[in-house]
């Protein structure tokens, strides 16, 4: 990366440790981030799947909503069931507009006194207008931009920070807690987005490359690039939003059905929610499906999927090298009537017709902590 | 045999009229780990930077191209199974294919291993 360049770019707390570390930077959403370090992106993902990667993931943003009205104004604009969120529990979500489709996907967290939300990089600050345009009642919107996140992920995760504090190894998957790390103030969630068991951990940005370098030197802990956390998230058929889910889709074509709560599904109430709640009723005409290439050659996003006829009826939309399954994976958009895992597809890489199978997600097994 | 580079991170040996041709040091490094490489038919005509190979990484596919007007007379086949080879021994055993070379004169837009050094060096200013 041109040194130009990366002038223009933000630069997370920890930009000086990736630099430090020999990371190669490159630029996304804005931010010069780190997409690997030189272990590599392989290295990297199966060291995370084996022990405990450590991952910047200051770029996204982290805001807090204050107001007693604050749960109902968010329902407004997400289909998930917020008011039965406890406190010290974790939803995952989507902001939907009128055409029911996703504006972004988000982390929603009931901090007892707030609601704490982590939304994507390149969304956020659309996020942050459709907020303020939308939440009403005296619910205020606090950005929260003088923190860092970093998500430490794998089966050693909860070993490692459970020495520099106890009580996170018995926080379950999608909880919550306030929290000191080594005398520093943290929001820890347990969740990720990886398919391990790991948290994500808020931290204030003059303390995170405290904790970032206190977390590496410990003997499982490596950095881990952007480049690792995409295959990662792929094998846990993970949605990467922009790729997988945007403005072209719902959820129910996205296959997360499972967002849209028992009471909003009765009640409505979110934007879109006439059109969702109608493809829930009445099915979608096409669906977000894993895809198994059979021969070794990956096929990348925008890669088209044909029928055994030939017929053009869906595009992959993440595709690659999955390192712990050791094979090419992708996922994708196919017409209902092909979405049934075990179906024979077509893809076509490089102008040429290659067979694969429509797979159930994820690729690599799902390992929380569900206590 | 004598050794020469492109500008597009290729090497190739020639013997006679027959080159053997792969991706440099270099340019393993910059792609990481390699996963999967498509290679040319034996028997495929391809001019000079017609596409002849693609090299794909966890992260993405590049495009490798003819250093040379030829047609292909033998591929290695050893990367179908051992891709890595091309990161473990990009200038020896992971060699892509081998073309013979129908218009040598093409040699001299070439670079010798000094003059690719450099190359890489200025491409790193």
């Amino acid at each position: 990366m041109a040194d130009q360049q990366a002038e223009n770019l933000y630069k997370t707390a920890l930009y000086d440790l990736h630099v430090e570390l020999g990371a190669k930077l490159v630029p996304f959403a804005g931010y010069a981030m780190p997409v690997q370090y030189p272990l590599g992106v392989k290295g990297e993902h199966l060291h995370t799947r084996a022990k405990a990667g450590l991952f910047d993931v200051s770029h996204m943003g982290q805001v807090r909503l204050v107001g007693e009205n604050r749960v109902a104004e968010l329902e407004k604009l997400v289909p998930g069931d917020i008011a039965i969120l406890k406190p010290g529990r974790t939803r995952y979500s989507a902001f939907t507009n009128d055409d029911g489709t996703i504006l972004d996907d988000l982390m929603i967290t009931n901090a007892g006194d707030s609601l704490f939300l982590v939304i994507n990089a390149a969304c956020k600050d659309d996020d942050i207008v459709h907020m303020r345009a939308n939440l009403d009642n005296g619910v205020e919107l606090q950005e929260l931009s003088d923190r860092a996140l970093m998500a430490l992920q794998g089966p050693e995760a909860a070993n490692v920070l459970a020495r520099f504090a106890p009580d996170v190894a018995s926080l379950k998957f999608m909880s919550f807690v306030e929290i000191d790390i080594a005398g520093i103030p943290c929001f820890v969630t347990r969740s990720g987005y990886t398919g391990e068991d790991g948290f994500e951990i808020s931290v204030p940005d003059t303390d995170a490359e405290k904790l970032a370098r206190l977390l590496l030197a410990e003997d499982e802990v490596e950095a881990i690039g952007l480049g690792a956390r995409d295959s990662l998230r792929l094998e846990a058929g993970l949605c990467l939003y922009g790729n997988d889910i945007d403005t072209t889709t719902t959820p129910v074509e996205g296959d997360l059905n499972w967002i849209i709560n028992k009471r909003r599904r009765e009640e409505g109430g979110f934007l879109g929610a006439d059109i969702i709640l109608d493809q829930l009723a009445n099915g979608a005409d096409r669906k977000r499906v894993g895809i198994k290439p059979e021969g070794k050659a990956p096929a990348r996003e925008h890669t088209m999927v044909l029928n055994k006829d030939g017929y053009d009826i869906g595009e992959i939309t993440s595709g690659g090298f999955g390192p712990t399954v050791d094979a090419p994976i992708a996922m994708g958009y196919v017409a209902i009537e092909f979405a049934e895992p075990g179906t024979k597809v077509d893809l076509m890489v490089r102008g040429k017709a290659r067979p694969a199978e429509i797979v159930a997600l994820p690729f690599a097994p799902h390992r929380y902590f569900r206590g | 045999m004598a050794k020469k580079f492109s500008k597009e991170d290729e090497w190739l040996e020639i013997d006679g009229d027959v080159a053997t041709v792969g991706i440099t040091d270099h340019a393993q490094q910059a792609l990481g780990d390699i996963v999967y490489v498509e290679l040319p038919e034996v028997g495929k005509k391809l001019a000079k930077d017609g596409d002849a190979a693609v090299v794909e990484s966890v992260k993405a596919a590049s495009d490798v191209y003819a250093p040379v007007d030829g047609e292909i007379v033998e591929a290695n086949e050893e990367l179908d199974a051992n891709p890595a080879l091309v990161n473990e021994s990009p200038e020896n055993d992971g060699w892509f294919f081998k073309i013979k070379i129908t218009d040598a004169s093409q040699l001299d837009d070439l670079m010798d291993e000094a003059g690719y050094k450099a190359f890489v060096e200025g491409l790193e200013d």
